[in-house]
């Protein structure tokens, strides 16, 4: 084995990447177990989170506002959309902040730092599990949902997101070793975004052009692609969804190649 | 092997701009002063070398190391490494605190490298080198610090890379521990393995390397072997070196603090008397303390130790405020070479207050002591004995 060790930036080196892969699993492990260590409550932390939140949608969008919701029980249509929406909010956030959260390590060992905001994305997409069977459980209480062959393109579905989130991860963590206060940008991003999908209303009151318009964004699909697969009502995929989708693919590679120049010389910004 | 070839690292100073700072007006935000921490150095280690890296403060040892341990990328030059390195930079690499022992050994090998059954494989002779097995599963923050350096590198000299990078980190341990790390290292060396080791401890340089380097400035200084490189580095003049770092060290806390340390005359040899002035302040008014001054030869063994109580029966009733004590030595009774000496304040037989561990080190020159033209430096035994020989033939 030899390493060169220059000036010059070469390639992503993907080959490496899946030689930590060890690490990628530690880092995850050690992601979860240190987050819900020390509180009481645990792991159920991760279940009560977006149930919260759907009690509160539920008051007052539900509720107060008497928004429709496609003829499906409102805290389940939002729980629905929650879910997805919660795992991909926190993956970005954790991803763009993660170079710094473990500024201790790096500053020290050498290993691909895209581990890093990599491992804050399965981390929190891990949370999406727990809550998915918090949904299972909703479903059977409230008789909402069909079960259908559809359920087999949810993975389809956490993969954008996941591919999203770690778009908007590796641009903000990059940019925020150089400007610090873009590590907060994303918080704000993510309290917008949430109104620019269909979380807490149905897609089907939008008028036209917004709808096109909210149908740039590729968590518009993932939202609704789960209450198409998992309650019947949503937007089932279209041709139209191929342009955040293509956004996306080049937002993720510009974004590996943009971490990658960063974190060579991470260490001297920190 | 490693194979540097002109590696220079330059470094921007100032904080990071801000967006607002950058909006406001591009070009200052991104333009910014600029340093040369290291530039221009070359050199080759072989396998089997181990190569201790000297030099002050900010000379660029760490810089150095950092590179090599791809930390962070060179400003210019390359350098090529042969077989997998592990670098062990600083205390407690990258320890999770609320993880525990036994976790954090699983996570630190992952950073460093090593695949999950490789850990399992050597966990017992991790856990039982740095002597923590009962604390195994605590969380690592209920660790003393000494015993986080112990496991970190244990899991560090047992992951086996033919090439490793220490900066310093042995200086937390304590000296049995030191003396295992030092011993496990230079196995490693005989074993073909490639080590760079960057120390204040002239000492501990000169017991394990047989080639140092010497950095002044960002540049390299000095090539050669150990001995010689050290006496570079201390000066030929100045046989007497003070640690000055060991000294700002000390806890702000404690009821003793010692604020300067000075050894005349500054040129030293054997038979030569000494004399250790110890400056000191008292926070509160401390009854009946104990001054102890030691010194370790190069292979960390204790050849002198002196103290007030109990040992020189000096009774010091109690001290109060500022103040010095000196130590005279009438007649030093050491061969020459390198010795580190070091002090500390006690409660005799209760307790140490402060602590100053190797303050100084002392380059004693060599003299013809027996008048034969024979110089007695350390191969020639520790100890010079006043002495004549006398043949008997019978017949």
């Amino acid at each position: 084995m030899e390493t060169i060790i220059e000036p010059a930036r070469p390639a992503p080196d993907l080959r490496e990447l899946w030689r930590y892969r060890e690490l990628l699993y530690v880092l995850v492990l050690r992601d979860i177990r240190a987050r819900y260590r020390q509180m009481a409550l645990g792991p159920a932390w991760i279940a009560l989170k977006p149930l919260i939140t759907m009690v509160i949608f539920s008051l007052v969008f539900g509720g107060l506002a008497g928004l429709p919701s496609d003829g499906v029980a409102y805290p389940v249509f939002t729980f629905t959309a929650l879910l997805p929406w919660m795992a991909f909010a926190e993956a970005a956030r954790a991803s763009a902040g993660s170079l710094v959260a473990r500024m201790d390590v790096i500053a020290k060992v050498y290993f691909p730092r895209l581990v890093v905001p990599l491992a804050a994305v399965l981390a929190a997409l891990l949370d999406l599990v727990v809550s998915f069977g918090v949904l299972l459980v909703l479903m059977a209480i409230s008789g909402e949902g069909v079960l259908s062959w559809r359920w087999l393109l949810l993975p389809g579905y956490v993969l954008l997101a996941a591919a999203t989130a770690l778009a908007i991860g590796l641009w903000a963590a990059a940019a925020a070793v150089r400007f610090r206060d873009l590590r907060f940008a994303v918080g704000y991003l993510m309290q917008a975004g949430i109104y620019a999908t269909p979380v807490a209303y149905a897609a089907s009151i939008v008028p036209e052009p917004w709808l096109s318009a909210l149908k740039l964004n590729p968590m518009f699909w993932v939202v609704e692609g789960f209450r198409w697969a998992l309650l019947g009502t949503g937007t089932p995929p279209e041709p139209a969804m191929l342009i955040p989708l293509l956004a996306v693919g080049l937002a993720l590679a510009s974004g590996v190649v943009v971490f990658h120049r960063m974190e060579r010389t991470i260490v001297d910004w920190l | 092997m490693i194979r540097v070839e002109g590696l220079g690292k330059r470094y921007r100073i100032g904080g990071e701009p801000t967006l607002r700072a950058l909006l406001r007006s591009p070009r200052a935000a991104l333009q910014h002063e600029t340093i040369w921490a290291l530039r221009d150095v070359s050199f080759i280690v072989q396998p089997g070398e181990i190569v201790g890296v000297i030099g002050r403060n900010g000379a660029g040892k760490s810089t150095l190391l950092r590179l090599l341990g791809r930390i962070t990328a060179p400003t210019e030059g390359r350098a090529v490494l042969h077989g997998r390195a592990a670098a062990l930079l600083e205390v407690g690499t990258g320890f999770h605190p609320d993880l525990t022992g036994r976790e954090n050994v699983y996570l630190n090998g992952a950073i460093l490298g090593m695949s999950r059954r490789e850990i399992e494989r050597k966990f017992e002779a991790i856990v039982a080198f740095a002597g923590v097995a009962r604390f195994i599963d605590t969380p690592v923050k209920r660790y003393s610090s000494g015993m986080q350096v112990r496991l970190a590198f244990a899991v560090a000299a047992h992951l086996e890379p033919e090439i490793l990078l220490i900066d310093e980190v042995l200086a937390v341990g304590d000296a049995a521990f030191q003396q295992k790390s030092l011993g496990r290292m230079g196995e490693a060396a005989r074993a073909g393995r490639t080590i760079l080791f960057v120390s204040h401890d002239m000492s501990a340089i000169a017991q394990l390397c047989s080639r140092a380097i010497l950095l002044e400035g960002g540049h390299l200084a000095a090539d050669g072997p150990a001995d010689s490189v050290i006496g570079a580095y201390l000066g030929q003049t100045e046989s007497v070196h003070i640690d000055e770092g060991v000294v700002a060290a000390q806890p702000q806390d404690a009821p003793i603090r010692i604020e300067a340390v000075a050894i005349t005359p500054e040129a030293v040899g054997t038979g030569d008397p000494l004399t250790v002035r110890i400056h000191y302040r008292a926070a509160e008014p401390l009854a009946a303390p104990g001054f102890v001054v030691t010194l370790h030869d190069t292979l960390g063994v204790e050849v002198v130790r002196l103290s007030t109580l109990p040992i020189s029966g000096f009774h010091i009733e109690r001290i109060e405020g500022a103040g010095h004590i000196d130590l005279h030595i009438d007649s030093l009774p050491l061969t020459g070479g390198l010795y580190t000496l070091s002090l500390a304040v006690t409660r005799p037989r209760v307790d140490t207050l402060v602590a100053l561990d190797r303050v100084a080190t002392l380059r004693i020159a060599a003299r013809d002591l027996y008048g034969s033209g024979v110089l007695l430096t350390r191969s020639r035994g520790v100890v010079p004995v006043a002495h004549r020989w006398s043949l008997h033939p019978s017949d």
